[in-house]
């Protein structure tokens, strides 16, 4: 059993905010996570983070991380499996490790959204992608398409006509819910149709990826495109049901994120979180950084009281005359 | 260790001792900067024994890749005695690729 004062789980702008701010004030930090920033490390450009005009994502979590751990803490590549509450503390198994910590902060993020449709499981790395940034360089003067609607959606389209031949987008009504510049950039490309109303209904292929089957869910009309590659962009799901023992825990909304108040704390006493993983209506990276950051700061008063210290310093003294 | 197109085949498929993990990947793409220190982490603990991990730039090594059919990044295959015994696309979890290579 290792002890922590604070582990977190997640290793992207929340949690990776969350413990350059613990690990500054002093306590024994540890971020358990799968990679090191999430969403924004198969994004292009950041564009959107204050402070930088324009920033690579993996470049932006990689500062994050460097940071986090000159400020002390310690970063692990460990899923966290479990967690269970002993006493007032709380224990997080991995596959290799049991640790143990009075506060947890919960910053994992969301996975993506999957369409459920036949071919898709069998042709997945076959030509089915999800990740633009990561394979979109594989479709160099081929024919793809990307599915989705939002900011994920248009980027990829974005990020992909400049290296296909051609692009398609497929979009389930015909309202786009991407930034509005985001939107005019990917109207403009030349090779580039966006196709508003237009379902998959099935990823045909023998070992790779070859055609499509669409349909028109408005005229139902069905048709059939030629395609080398699919990039599935449909946005994101809770991944909470992946801890076990986690929601006996902590209250989820109907959607399954994490329920917390403006201060980041969930119903359970000890547990904090920040970013994607919680209702906050809006999920970007400043927004999961803020938060980040204002969870480790209500965990380090959580701990103070908890240890009866002396409450000496500002953050403290806030708290108390709240 | 770095695998190009020319010395896939003596350090992968003429190996026999043991299981060799390939990581193919891409300098452009984020998820495989995350894997690249996990690897060399993971190679680092397994040093001295049978297992061997590999990494190929496919952006510069496009005949091998291409021989193995990559069309995601990170892939990692993990050969034994010069066949494929597994092929596993985008990030992996460390402790799954450390049973794996453990045998």
């Amino acid at each position: 059993m290792k002890n922590y004062d604070v582990i977190i789980i997640g290793g992207a702008c929340a949690g990776l905010s969350s413990a350059i701010y613990t690990s500054r004030r002093e306590l024994k930090t540890l971020v358990l996570t799968n990679d090191i920033g999430g969403q924004i490390s198969t994004t292009t450009e950041v564009e959107n983070y204050p402070g930088f005009l324009s920033i690579k994502g993996p470049e932006l979590a990689m500062k994050f991380k460097e940071q986090a751990e000159k400020s002390g803490a310690e970063i692990k590549f460990e899923k966290a499996l479990a967690i269970s509450k002993v006493e007032d503390e709380y224990i997080i198994k991995t596959a290799s490790e049991e640790y143990q910590a009075p506060v947890v902060i919960l910053a994992f993020g969301l996975k993506q959204r999957t369409l459920g449709v036949p071919g898709e499981k069998e042709l997945t790395g076959r030509g089915v992608a999800y990740c633009a940034t990561c394979d979109g360089p594989l479709f160099r003067n081929k024919k793809v398409a990307v599915v989705g609607g939002g900011n994920s959606a248009f980027d990829a389209t974005e990020y992909l006509s400049g290296l296909a031949e051609k692009v398609y987008l497929f979009v389930r009504r015909d309202v786009y819910r991407a930034e509005d510049i985001l939107i005019e950039a990917v109207k403009a490309k030349a090779n580039v149709e966006i196709m508003d109303f237009t379902d998959i209904e099935e990823f045909v292929g023998q070992g790779k990826l070859a055609k499509v089957r669409i349909v028109n869910n408005q005229t139902l009309v069905k048709n059939e495109i030629e395609l080398d590659g699919v990039f599935i962009e449909i946005g994101w799901q809770s991944m909470v049901n992946d801890i076990t023992g986690l929601k006996d825990l902590i209250d989820v909304d109907e959607r399954e994120y994490v329920v917390v108040d403006n201060q980041a704390k969930t119903s359970a006493e000890g547990i904090f979180a920040a970013g994607d993983v919680t209702n906050t209506p809006f999920k970007q990276a400043v927004i999961s950084a803020g938060e980040g950051a204002k969870a480790a700061m209500n965990a380090a008063v959580y701990i103070q009281h908890k240890r009866g210290k002396e409450i000496g310093d500002q953050f403290s003294d806030r708290a108390k005359r709240k | 260790m770095e695998l190009n197109d020319n010395n896939f085949e003596q350090e992968v498929l003429n190996y026999q001792d043991g299981p060799v993990l390939v990581d193919f990947y891409a300098p452009w793409c984020g998820p495989c900067q995350t894997m690249g220190p996990i690897l060399e982490d993971l190679a680092k603990e397994l040093a001295g024994g049978k297992a061997k991990i590999f990494k190929l730039n496919v952006d510069e090594n496009n005949v091998i890749a291409g021989k193995y059919g990559v069309m995601s990044i990170p892939t990692l295959i993990l050969f034994e005695k010069g066949q494929i015994k597994e092929t596993m696309v985008g990030l992996q979890n460390r402790e799954i690729l450390k049973q794996k290579l453990q045998g």
